[in-house]
């Protein structure tokens, strides 16, 4: 199988600050990996790192084929990387000035030369993929949170990434708008779509990932599949972070 | 007699006509100034916010420099002290409009400054995390959210341009204050002259605010 991303002995710093720890990881195509741990413990940073939006100091890091080098190293292949690589932000990131559909239009217009016709028939597709077509029109402050976050997956997977990274896509969400976002997830995660996805929604790491890591003071302390990190977890940091997540 | 003073209708109206042969001149460098200004602005705002010093100081030393001096020392300045440096006489309008482009260019950097810096960083990151170049990003998506913001003080600094040239009649433009000057000379009525003077001002800088808010609640309404 293809590895999608290769992480080695990575490690960033926020100025004193070790935030990732030699960091090994691999992440094969189609594979959907998820990443739990605390708040501070450097999931959000370490898929960031995977596009470019944070910098790393140093390691290895190879994403799609393509070298990402360290901090003051070569960042020519960062362009083609965030073409192939999509992301989705708990806040959503949703251009304000912009419809629903131009939101989505936007990308493939700018980075794809797409005309606006064809771009606009990749927007209403993938707004009826995650059931939102009647929204088209609308500007992202008219929609719920779940309704924008569906968007903004939608925004994403217009430049046809071959990998999608998801930041706490739920946690600035309503309790009732959950289901609905990580719904369409699912269905991504089923058609095949790889994905690294940092969250604290349990229950969707369980049924959908198929792999786990548990990450905690920025260092990979546990990782396998669902079943034996949830119910079988070997390191007692795992035990205890589960038993404080799962209690409720 | 002192306190007879009786306001003078007919001169107060009889000034008018020769009063509205200045606003095209008011109008011209306030407009023509603010508009160079805008364009000054944009690009020492964005100097001002760039990583690079070589941008970053002038930006700023100019910014400094044309907020921190009277625009009236500036104007006398163009018009006076130039020309012995360029070696002819500089044209009183010419002098003027400088004298706005560069002033209220100070202070549209930092309205452009504050504009961009005001928008949120997931926004850039939701650019280029899509593919987009940073310059793709700042202008589709950071730089028109910026300008919705930048509206209220740029009007601001419109109206505040505007008055600014009043002053300019001290180098003989025939704006506003300068026809009224000249009118007076001759009438000697100046509380009338000067009272239509203000209304006319007061004219141009409500018709400009109506316009502002419209704008406003346009933009608003798409965002």
């Amino acid at each position: 199988m293809e590895k999608i991303v290769r992480m080695q002995r990575l490690n960033k710093y926020f100025g004193d600050h070790h935030v990732l720890k030699d960091i090994d990881l691999e992440v094969q195509s189609g594979e959907v990996v998820v990443i739990i741990g605390a708040s501070g413990s450097g999931k959000s940073t370490l898929i960031r790192c995977v596009n470019g939006l944070e910098e790393y100091e140093s390691g290895e890091l190879v994403v799609d084929q393509q070298p990402l080098e360290p901090k003051g190293g070569n960042q020519k292949s960062l362009a083609a990387i965030r073409k192939e690589v999509g992301m989705v932000f708990q806040q959503f990131n949703l251009f304000p000035h912009l419809t629903v559909k131009e939101n989505i239009m936007l990308a493939p217009m700018k980075v794809k030369s797409t005309d606006k016709s064809a771009a606009a028939d990749i927007a209403m597709k993938l707004l009826d993929r995650v059931g939102i077509a009647n929204q088209a029109e609308k500007y992202p402050t008219q929609l719920s949170g779940g309704q924008q976050q569906r968007v903004a997956i939608a925004r994403a997977l217009a430049m046809e990434p071959r990998l999608m990274l998801f930041d706490e896509p739920t946690s600035a969400l309503d309790p009732e708008m959950i289901g609905e976002v990580l719904d369409v997830m699912r269905e991504l995660a089923k058609e095949g779509m790889t994905m690294m996805v940092v969250t604290h929604e349990m229950g969707f790491a369980r049924e959908v990932a198929d792999r786990v890591i548990y990450i905690h003071g920025g260092q990979i302390v546990e990782e396998g599949k669902p079943e034996a990190v949830f119910d079988n977890p070997q390191n007692e940091r795992t035990q205890s972070f589960l038993s404080r997540v799962l209690k409720h | 007699m002192a306190s007879g003073f009786e306001f003078d209708w007919s001169a107060a109206f009889g000034s008018v006509p020769y009063l509205l042969k200045g606003i095209p001149y008011t109008l011209l460098i306030s407009f023509g100034g603010l508009l160079i200004g805008f364009l000054i602005g944009i690009f020492m705002g964005l100097a001002s916010l760039s990583r690079n010093r070589l941008l970053r100081w002038p930006a700023t030393a100019y910014i400094e420099i044309f907020r921190g001096t009277p625009i009236l020392v500036q104007v006398l300045f163009i018009f006076y002290g130039l020309p012995d440096i360029v070696g002819g006489p500089i044209n009183a309008l010419t002098a003027g409009i400088a004298a706005i482009a560069l002033n209220s260019g100070a202070y549209i950097s930092e309205v452009v400054r504050g504009g961009v810096q005001s928008i949120d960083k997931g926004q850039t990151e939701a650019g280029v995390s899509l593919g987009l170049s940073r310059s793709q990003t700042f202008w589709s998506v950071v730089w028109p959210q910026a300008l919705r913001r930048m509206i209220p003080p740029l009007g601001n600094q419109a109206i505040v341009s505007i008055k600014d040239t009043s002053l300019f009649s001290v180098i003989g433009v025939g704006e506003l204050v300068r026809q009224g000057q000249i009118y007076i000379a001759t009438t000697f009525t100046a509380f009338e002259v000067y009272f239509m003077v203000a209304l006319l001002y007061l004219a141009i800088t409500l018709t400009l605010s109506f316009l502002l808010r419209f704008a406003e609640r346009r933009g608003l309404a798409s965002s």
